[in-house]
C-alpha cells in the first residue's frame, strides 16, 4: 500500500476501515443466523471481498448508482445502508428495505443509489447500463457502478450491453470481481484468455487491479468516476478477490473445488481489513488499541441489529398483493379473478 | 373532429403526443430511427425528437430490453421497439425477471415504467419464427400488463395510457392491421386499462375477442344477424387487467360465449378468460363455453397450411351456430 497522502484523508481512511469491518460484522452475523436455522432460506457471504465494495463505494456520492449481485450484502452496506433494516430484510421482516419481500438476494437500497442485489448472475449489466443512459439523457451527473462477479463474466448480455456503453459512451463502471470461483467451478475453467481484453476489444479502457487493497481501489475509482463525469466513461476493472466461504452458506465441504491451504492463505496473508489496519497503524493513523475499540463499536452495533431483527414483526398477511404494481393498493382485486 | 387514419399513424401520434409532453420518454430499438422500423411505423420521428431520443441499437435484444429496465428505474420512461414479437423469447430475463418483479422485490420503492411495443398474428407467410401471438406468455407474468389494440382508436388510446403508466406494459399490434383505417379523434384521448368495450350488443350469445380478432367476432356477428342469432361482441382491450365484469355482465345475459384469441389454444388467453366465465356465470349458461386459438402446431409457412391454423369468421359461426342450437361442438 502506499503512504497516507495528508492529514485531510484521516477520515476517508478512518471511514474505509469502519465499512469494512461492519461488512465483516454483518457477514459473521448473517451466517450464524443461517447455521442456527433462524434465517429463512439460504445467503451468499461477501467475507473477504470487503476492499471491493468499500474502495468503490467510498468514491461515489448518495447519487451515484450501484448494482448489486447475489452476494451483495457488502455492496449495499458500502454504499450507506443500515444494519438493521438489512437484518430485517434478511429475516423477511415488515421493516426490511424491501418490506422482507426481497430477502438476501433482492436488497435494494433506493436512498442510497443501490438499485438492488439481482438473483440472476450477470442480470444486472443491462439496469446498470440503462442507468446509465438515464444520466447522459437526462443531463445528470451520476456515475453507475456496475458490480458482478468473474463467473458473469460468461453471461452474453455483458457483451451487448458493453458494446452499446461504448458506442454512446456511457458513464458506467463495469467492476468485475475476481474471486477465483465461478460457484463450484474455478474461473480458469470457465474463463477463456483474459478478461480486460475482451472489454478492450470494445475500445474500453480496462484496469486489473488488487482487489484486496482498499487504497488501490479507491483510488482508481476516484479517477474514473471523475472521468466518467467527463463523458470519458465507459471503463471496465477486474478486481482480483477471494470470497472466504462458499459459494453460499450451505457450502461447507469444499475439498473437491478448492483447498483449506489456499483458503488459509488468503486470510492470514492477504486479509483486506488486518492488511489495512496494520497500514493505519504504521502510518501512525490509530493506535491498535483504537482500533479494537471500534472493532468492537461495530460487533456490539451489528449485535443489537440481529436482536432487533429477530424481534421484529413480519409483514401482515395482507401485504401479499401490494407492490406487485405501482398504484394498486392491492393486485388481486386489480387483476380480477378474486380467489 | 375526427378523421380516419391507420393504426400505424395513430400509434406514431400517440407516441409523437407523449414525447412532446414528457421529455423523460424515448424510444429504443434496432431501425427505429431513420428506418423508422420495417412496418414504418415510427417513420418521422427521428426528424422532428433526434437520434438522441429515437436511439437505434445494435441487434442485442436482451441488451436494449436491460438498458430500458435500468433507464426506467432512474427517470426514463423508454418505449422499447421489438421488431416481432415472436423475440420476446430472447428478452424474457430482462421483462419477466428484472423488469416485471422490481416493483414487488423492492417492496414497492422501485418503479419500471416502460412500454414494450411489439407485434402478433399470422398471415403473412413469415413462418415459425415471425408470426406468433405471444401475449398469454407475457400475461402470465405477474406486473406486467398487457394491452391488445383491436383498431387505430384502440391502438393510440391505449398506447398513451401505457407511456404515462408507471408499470412495465407490453403491447401487442397486429402487424396485419398497420394499414387498417379507423375514425380518430384529432383531440386528446386516453383509454383507460381493464375497460373493455362492448363493440355489438347482442341477446343470444357473447363473442369476447381480442386484436384482429374483434373483426372476425364482428364479421361473425352480421352473419349471425341474418340467421336470426344476436351476437354481442366484446373486446377487453387490455387482457392484464382484464374487465371481467363486463364479460360476466353479457353472458350472463346471453348465456352463451365463444372467446377468440390468435394465442395458441392451450394454456391460452381464451382458456383463461372461458374459466373466469365458468367460475362466475356457470349457472348462466346453456353451453359449454367455446376457446377459439390459434392451432397447437408452430405457424407453418405454406398458405394451404397457415390458414388452417388461426379462427376465423366463418369458423365462429359455426360454433355459434351449433351451441345456440344445443348441440355440442365437441361431441365425444
Amino acid at each position: 500500500m502506499s503512504a497516507a497522502k495528508n492529514k485531510h484523508n484521516t477520515e476517508d481512511y478512518l471511514r474505509m476501515y469502519k465499512q469494512m469491518v461492519r461488512i465483516r460484522a454483518f457477514e459473521d452475523n448473517a451466517n450464524q443466523l443461517y447455521l442456527s436455522a433462524k434465517m429463512p432460506g439460504l445467503t451468499h457471504m461477501y467475507s473477504g471481498q470487503e476492499a471491493v465494495a468499500v474502495g468503490i463505494c467510498e468514491a461515489l456520492t448518495d447519487e451515484d448508482r450501484i448494482t448489486s449481485t447475489h452476494r451483495g450484502h457488502g455492496h449495499c452496506v458500502a454504499k450507506g445502508a443500515d444494519f438493521k433494516a438489512m437484518f430485517c430484510e434478511l429475516l423477511g421482516k415488515a421493516e426490511g428495505y424491501c418490506r422482507g419481500k426481497g430477502g438476501s438476494m433482492h436488497i435494494a437500497d433506493q436512498s442510497h443509489g443501490n438499485l438492488g442485489a439481482n438473483a440472476i448472475v450477470g442480470g444486472s449489466m443491462g439496469i446498470a447500463t440503462g442507468a446509465a443512459l438515464s444520466a447522459k439523457r437526462l443531463g445528470k451527473d451520476f456515475v453507475t457502478v456496475c458490480f458482478f462477479g468473474d463467473g458473469a463474466t460468461a453471461q452474453g448480455l455483458w457483451y451487448e450491453v458493453m458494446n452499446m456503453a461504448a458506442l454512446w459512451k456511457l458513464p458506467v463502471i463495469y467492476a468485475c470481481e475476481n474471486n477465483g470461483y465461478s460457484e463450484y467451478t474455478k474461473t480458469e475453467e470457465i474463463a477463456a484468455g483474459s478478461l480486460t481484453a475482451r472489454a478492450e476489444a470494445f475500445g474500453i479502457e480496462a484496469f486489473d487491479v488488487d482487489g484486496q487493497d482498499v487504497l488501490a481501489v479507491n483510488e482508481l475509482t476516484r479517477q474514473l468516476t471523475e472521468r466518467c463525469r467527463n463523458g470519458e466513461g465507459p471503463f471496465f476493472i477486474e478486481l482480483d478477490t477471494y470470497r472466504y466461504h462458499g459459494h453460499h452458506v450451505g457450502d461447507i465441504n469444499r475439498d473437491y473445488y478448492r483447498s483449506k491451504g489456499e483458503e488459509a492463505e488468503w486470510k492470514t496473508v492477504r486479509d483486506p481489513i488486518t492488511n489495512f489496519g496494520k497500514w493505519l497503524i504504521d502510518q501512525k493513523i490509530m493506535t491498535a488499541d483504537e482500533l479494537v475499540v471500534i472493532d468492537n463499536e461495530i460487533s456490539a452495533d451489528a449485535q443489537a441489529a440481529v436482536e432487533y431483527a429477530l424481534k421484529a414483526r413480519y409483514p401482515d398477511g395482507s401485504e401479499v398483493d401490494m407492490h406487485v404494481f405501482a398504484g394498486v393498493d392491492h393486485a388481486l382485486e386489480y387483476l380480477g379473478g378474486a380467489r | 373532429m375526427t378523421r380516419e387514419i391507420t393504426l400505424s399513424k395513430a400509434v406514431n401520434e400517440a407516441i409523437a403526443e407523449e414525447m412532446r409532453r414528457d421529455p423523460t420518454v424515448f424510444l429504443i430499438g434496432e431501425d427505429v430511427a431513420e428506418a423508422g422500423t420495417p412496418f414504418k411505423v415510427l417513420s418521422g420521428l427521428v426528424e422532428e425528437f433526434g437520434t438522441d431520443r429515437v436511439i437505434d441499437t445494435p441487434i442485442s435484444e436482451p441488451g436494449f430490453m436491460g438498458i430500458a429496465v435500468g433507464a426506467a428505474m432512474t427517470g426514463s420512461r423508454p418505449i422499447v421497439d421489438l421488431m416481432f414479437g415472436d423475440f420476446l423469447y430472447l428478452v424474457m430475463d430482462q421483462l419477466c425477471n428484472q423488469a416485471a418483479k422490481t416493483h414487488y422485490m423492492s417492496g414497492g420503492k422501485l418503479k419500471v415504467p416502460l412500454v414494450l411495443r411489439t407485434n402478433m398474428g399470422a398471415t403473412r407467410r413469415s413462418a415459425a419464427q415471425h408470426s406468433q401471438s405471444l401475449q398469454a406468455i407475457v400475461a402470465h407474468i405477474p406486473g406486467l400488463k398487457v394491452a391488445m389494440p383491436s383498431s387505430a382508436y384502440e391502438a393510440k388510446g391505449l398506447m398513451k395510457t401505457a407511456i404515462r403508466d408507471d408499470n412495465p406494459v407490453v403491447i401487442f399490434e397486429d402487424k396485419l392491421m398497420y394499414q387498417d383505417k379507423a375514425p380518430v379523434p384529432e383531440e386528446e384521448y386516453l383509454i383507460p386499462f381493464g375497460e373493455a368495450k362492448i363493440k355489438r350488443d347482442g341477446r343470444d350469445i357473447t363473442l369476447v375477442a381480442t386484436s384482429s380478432m374483434v373483426q372476425v367476432a364482428e364479421e361473425a356477428a352480421t352473419t349471425l344477424a341474418a340467421e336470426g342469432i344476436s351476437a354481442e361482441v366484446i373486446d377487453p382491450r387490455t387482457i392484464v387487467p382484464l374487465d371481467e365484469q363486463t364479460i360476466i355482465n353479457s353472458v350472463r345475459k346471453t348465456s352463451r360465449a365463444i372467446v377468440i384469441d390468435e394465442g395458441h389454444q392451450s394454456y391460452g388467453v381464451t382458456a383463461e378468460i372461458a374459466a373466469r366465465i365458468n367460475e362466475k356465470a356457470f349457472y348462466h349458461l346453456d353451453a359449454p363455453v367455446i376457446r377459439m386459438g390459434a392451432m397447437d402446431v408452430p405457424v407453418p409457412f405454406s398458405p394451404a397450411l397457415e390458414d388452417l391454423t388461426v379462427p376465423t369468421a366463418e369458423g365462429v359461426v359455426e360454433n355459434a351456430r351449433k351451441i345456440c342450437r344445443g348441440e355440442l361442438v365437441h361431441a365425444a
